[in-house]
């Protein structure tokens, strides 16, 4: 039973009331970060779910068009022609905060900014289709980064969703319960004494009044 | 801030292409080879930000690939091989999704 543990006394009694109202407002803050976090959290699915569809819609594509140049091209020709990228990606990574949490933000930089500049190949010897291929494939890589970045968030939200709302139900249903319990414990328990002391002291003034007076 | 790389781990096929738009590319053949490489690439101070991997691939990293979720870098992502989506992409939506929620609320 709650309640057991505690030496029901005043100062114990005020100690708890304090508790309690520290722990009934920090399950409000943390009910109230837990819904925002909620919130956010719901938007970034979304914005995952439209990217990842993207993604993988222009990979497949991409991936196809490959297919058809490496069929019509000869392995070591497709191979020779992608052996030295002429395009190199670099990426910067920052922090930023959404209710706490830290979550990547990625911008890259490339070294060849022209867009015509990315074949690492002669166009003699290779075949259209593989510059289709490469073409599609720098243009998802965009959406692919994006989707690295809204993952990982969405990862860490998640995380942080499930930290919070354990919390929650600690402070709701274990934590508070118990305070309140232990508070009416001792409320009651300083009732009884105060009761059983006053009828000690209607007893005794009984006692004192009949020996004085010799009162029947 | 230091300039940081994006790895792919995947079959040779699959590779080759993310290597000429200027990624780096860590062909593996097998889960084993896909582990080996992934292992190199998360290693203490190594400065690859995002690893793309392959989901046939990731199937069977599924393990090694969890260790990360919670920690900000490196963000695996998993992508679609050459035969085309399998879905497991989607299924780390929905695992996130349920990990917040306590239950699939995206109803699919």
């Amino acid at each position: 039973m709650a309640g057991t543990a505690v030496t029901p006394t005043r100062m114990v009694l005020n100690q708890l009331k304090g508790r309690l109202k520290t722990a009934r407002r920090g399950h409000k803050l943390l009910k109230d970060k837990r819904d925002e976090l909620m919130r956010q959290f719901m938007d970034v699915v979304r914005e995952n779910k439209v990217l990842r569809e993207n993604v993988e819609e222009g990979l497949t594509a991409a991936f196809s068009s490959l297919q058809v140049a490496s069929s019509i091209m000869s392995p070591e020709m497709l191979e020779q022609a992608l052996l030295y990228p002429r395009q190199s990606v670099e990426l910067d990574m920052t922090f930023k905060n959404i209710m706490s949490v830290n979550v990547p933000r990625y911008s890259f930089t490339t070294q060849n900014n022209d867009p015509s500049e990315i074949y690492p190949y002669g166009f003699a010897q290779t075949s259209g289709e593989l510059d289709d291929a490469l073409d599609r494939m720098a243009r998802v890589f965009e959406d692919m980064l994006k989707l690295a970045e809204v993952e990982k968030t969405m990862q860490l939200l998640a995380e942080e969703i499930e930290k919070t709302r354990r919390r929650v139900n600690a402070l709701e249903y274990v934590m508070i319960p118990e305070l309140e319990g232990n508070i009416k414990y001792i409320t009651m328990k300083l009732e009884e004494n105060e009761n059983s002391t006053k009828v000690r002291l209607l007893k005794v003034k009984d006692m004192v009044l009949q020996k004085a007076h010799n009162y029947s | 801030m230091s300039k940081l790389k994006i790895a792919v781990i995947g079959g040779k096929d699959t590779v080759i292409g993310f290597k000429a738009v200027g990624l780096e590319a860590c062909p593996a053949a097998n889960a084993a080879e896909a582990h080996k490489a992934l292992r190199e690439l998360t290693r203490e101070g190594s400065d690859y930000a995002i690893i793309y991997i392959e989901e046939k691939l990731a199937q069977q990293l599924q393990h090694d690939i969890d260790r990360f979720k919670d920690s900000p870098s490196p963000a695996i992502i998993l992508i679609p091989g050459r035969e085309g989506s399998m879905g497991l992409g989607q299924t780390a939506l929905r695992a996130a999704v349920e990990r917040a929620v306590g239950t699939n609320i995206l109803g699919d």
